[in-house]
């Protein structure tokens, strides 16, 4: 495959939520980013500001209401769920809640060799158990686990499980939906480094949603940060914490707490204030206004465009854009 | 000065079907006025058990199998459900991760609030109330506080039910705030905002807390003290600079190390502790977390260490503090012989 062709790009992924009454959730909105070969786009933002239905909208659990989803340079969005099939195994998805995306009857084997089965990748028994059991060494379980079920686990394990069966199949996109959120700090890093490992194995694209920015910033190449379903800002990741250029972006990284006594007592940063507005009738013109220090008229009017502002670093705001 | 509370020895355990849970195993500590107490440590290290027992909210199988909790010089243990119900709420009060669980769906929330004020002053008026439930809706800075008073819970968000929680559990001006991850299930900006909102409560009505986390975080931007917790023990607890600076204890700096901090070095991988804690059925006879601690020798596996002070207020519980540890690959090497027994 062309190496200049990025494995996902997606341009104006719109998906909205019937509310009733004629209404509608702008769940996302315009969300367009490209991920190329082998990097780890990292997605970040407050509850409820659309990143787990962008990537359910990506890998089509949700139709997507408007937009474009390319894999390679496949158009997937057009393809019905049937002629997605084929496409599907490229892309597969690890989720925040390693407790409920296991199903409870079902051993680690059966788990983890789904995929395979699914997509008919495996004739005979022998070859599958040989899959399963070289997968199940490569995320530090063995053989006597595949038997078990996965309640037997601890959420570090079960997630291994997750990481397992989305692996199997050899896809050329992950899609980790806060794939750490849930697990013991000392864990975490377990996880972390086991997908890096992969990452630099087989060249695998990420896209990374996590809540954690210290550990978005680590995983990530590119981050989008993301409000009330519209992206704001993406830079390099580095750039996130060195300048950040969106007063929401600036917002969350003051309201982050700090590892650090020292630092964290210099900075008592105005975080942000007041809750996320409801994406059922979001705000006019700029949809962060309401909490931004710094809105004018105009940002109540006028819905800015993300804008390049120099080495790929792009932002939507009226204030920095002129 | 005397403190506002001291635990010594707690033992705290849950009879199971599988066995005894031994969740807490010896726990000593002590909160002074106006300090904010920070306990850290994994899932099942016994956290919650801890502050749990202070209240003697264990549950039909949950025993304080043996040792002493004092409020201001006074016995809590073999005090009866009556007297300890004086003590929660009015001199001890509690927050708790998901303040749904703890709020009545169908009561409006000022209502509930309201109630609280009543069971511990039953003399005060019905205006005198409502007035009361206002000035705290205020002081939590709930937006519209006259409009707040008739919603039920769900109309909140998470961010303002916890602050709903906040106002309940200063309702009689506590000595002492217990909060066990009160914002793990927030968002980081509300996070930011009920993190904020403590500390400005704190020193308006002056009472001390003991903030149960796992987020080291969390830990620098509140806390004056932190206790380090690890399969039913505290590991190693010291004064807020010191545990970030001079950890004294291999688990401590396994937890710091984890953690990427804003400047990792993106081509290092981060160091996880390998492995997982221990069973509480069956926990380890000598340092739970010489399994997985790679600093470990064979005494660690038999005996568990005694604390040495390493500097005031500032102790551990590691071998290799002892003065015959191996200086070879010590971590404290020149330190931790200095300390003596406590
Ligand atoms: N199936 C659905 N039907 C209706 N609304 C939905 C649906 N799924 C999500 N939403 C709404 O869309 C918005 C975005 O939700 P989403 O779950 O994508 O957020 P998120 O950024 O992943 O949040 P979190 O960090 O809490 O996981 C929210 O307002 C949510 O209530
Ligand atoms: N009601 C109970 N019955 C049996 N065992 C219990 C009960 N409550 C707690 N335990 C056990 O006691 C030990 C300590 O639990 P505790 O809830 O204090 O952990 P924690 O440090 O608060 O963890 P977390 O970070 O997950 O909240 C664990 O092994 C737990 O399984
Ligand atoms: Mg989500
Ligand atoms: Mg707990």
């Amino acid at each position: 495959m062309n190496k200049d062709v990025p494995v996902l790009r997606v341009q104006d992924l719109t998906k909205h939520f019937p509310a009733g009454r004629g209404k509608v959730v702008h769940a996302v909105d315009n969300v367009s980013f490209q991920i190329p070969r082998g990097k780890t786009f990292g997605l970040v933002g407050e509850s409820g500001c659309g990143k787990s239905t962008c990537a359910r909208t990506i890998i089509r659990i949700y139709e997507p209401t408007g937009g474009k989803v390319y894999l390679g340079h496949d158009d997937i969005s057009i393809l019905s769920q049937k002629e997605l099939l084929p496409h599907r195994q490229r892309m597969q998805m690890i989720f925040q809640d390693p407790y409920a995306s296991l199903n409870a009857r079902m051993t680690v084997h059966d788990i983890i060799a789904e995929p395979l089965r699914a997509h008919g990748v495996f004739a005979s028994r022998q070859e599958e158990s040989e899959r399963v059991n070289d997968m199940l060494a490569q995320v530090g379980l063995n053989r006597e686990h595949a038997s078990r079920y996965a309640h037997e686990f601890s959420g570090g394990q079960r997630q291994r499980v997750g990481i397992a069966r989305a692996l199997i199949i050899h896809p050329e996109l992950v899609i980790c939906d806060e794939p750490i959120s849930a697990l013991d700090v000392s864990i975490q890093a377990q996880i972390v480094n086991m997908l890096r490992k992969f990452q630099q194995e087989q060249a695998l694209t990420y896209l990374f949603i996590a809540h954690d920015l210290s550990m978005v910033r680590y995983v990530s190449d590119e981050v989008g940060v993301m409000y009330l379903g519209q992206l704001v800002e993406t830079c390099a990741a580095d750039e996130i914490y060195a300048t950040p250029l969106h007063p929401y972006t600036q917002g969350l990284l003051a309201a982050i707490p700090i590892p650090d006594p020292k630092v964290a007592r210099e900075k008592r940063a105005a975080g942000l204030e007041g809750d996320l507005p409801s994406p059922i009738d979001p705000p006019s013109g700029c949809r962060f206004h309401t909490r931004c220090p710094h809105a004018t008229e105009r940002c109540k009017a006028e819905v800015p465009s993300l804008k390049d502002v120099g080495a790929g670093h792009c932002v939507a705001c009226h204030l920095i854009n002129d | 000065m005397e403190p506002i509370l001291e635990i010594r020895d707690l033992n705290t355990s849950f009879l199971t079907s599988s066995g005894e849970v031994q969740a807490v195993r010896g726990v000593s500590f002590k909160v002074e006025k106006g300090q904010t107490i920070g306990i850290v440590g994994e899932s099942g290290s016994g956290k919650s058990v801890t502050s749990l027992s202070i209240l003697k909210l264990l549950g039909s199988t949950g025993r304080i199998k043996s040792g002493s909790i004092r409020l201001h010089g006074e016995e809590l243990i073999g005090k009866t459900r009556k007297e300890m119900r004086q003590i929660r709420g009015r001199r001890i009060a509690m927050i708790f991760q998901d303040p749904m669980t703890s709020l009545n769906p169908l009561i409006p929330v000022g209502e509930q609030v309201g109630e609280m004020i009543w069971a511990h002053d039953k003399s005060i008026s019905k205006e005198e109330r409502r007035a009361r439930v206002l000035e705290l809706f205020e002081m939590v800075r709930i937006p519209e506080p006259v409009k707040r008073l008739k919603s039920f819970p769900h109309e909140f968000s998470g961010g303002m039910r916890q602050r709903v929680m906040i106002a309940m559990a200063l309702a009689c001006k506590p000595e002492l705030l217990i909060a066990d991850e009160p914002t793990t299930a927030l968002d980081a900006s509300i996070q930011d905002q009920i993190l904020k909102l403590m500390q400005q409560l704190q020193h308006e009505i002056d009472m001390s807390i003991l903030f149960i986390t796992h987020d080291l975080g969390v830990v620098a931007e509140l806390c004056t003290h932190v206790l380090v917790m690890y399969g039913g023990l505290i590991m190693e607890e010291a004064g807020i600079d010191d545990i970030f600076e001079r950890p004294m204890h291999p688990y401590t700096m396994g937890l710091l190390d984890s953690i990427p901090g804003l400047h990792q070095d993106k081509s290092q991988l981060l160091k996880p502790i390998p492995g997982s804690p221990p069973d509480m059925i069956h926990p380890p006879k000598g340092c739970p977390f010489a399994p997985r601690c790679s600093y470990a020798c064979r005494v660690c596996l038999e005996e568990l260490p005694p604390y040495r002070q390493v500097s005031e207020r500032h102790r551990s519980m590691c071998w290799m503090l002892a003065p015959d540890a191996p200086s070879e690959g010590n971590p404290f090497k020149g330190i931790g012989s200095k300390g003596a027994v406590i």
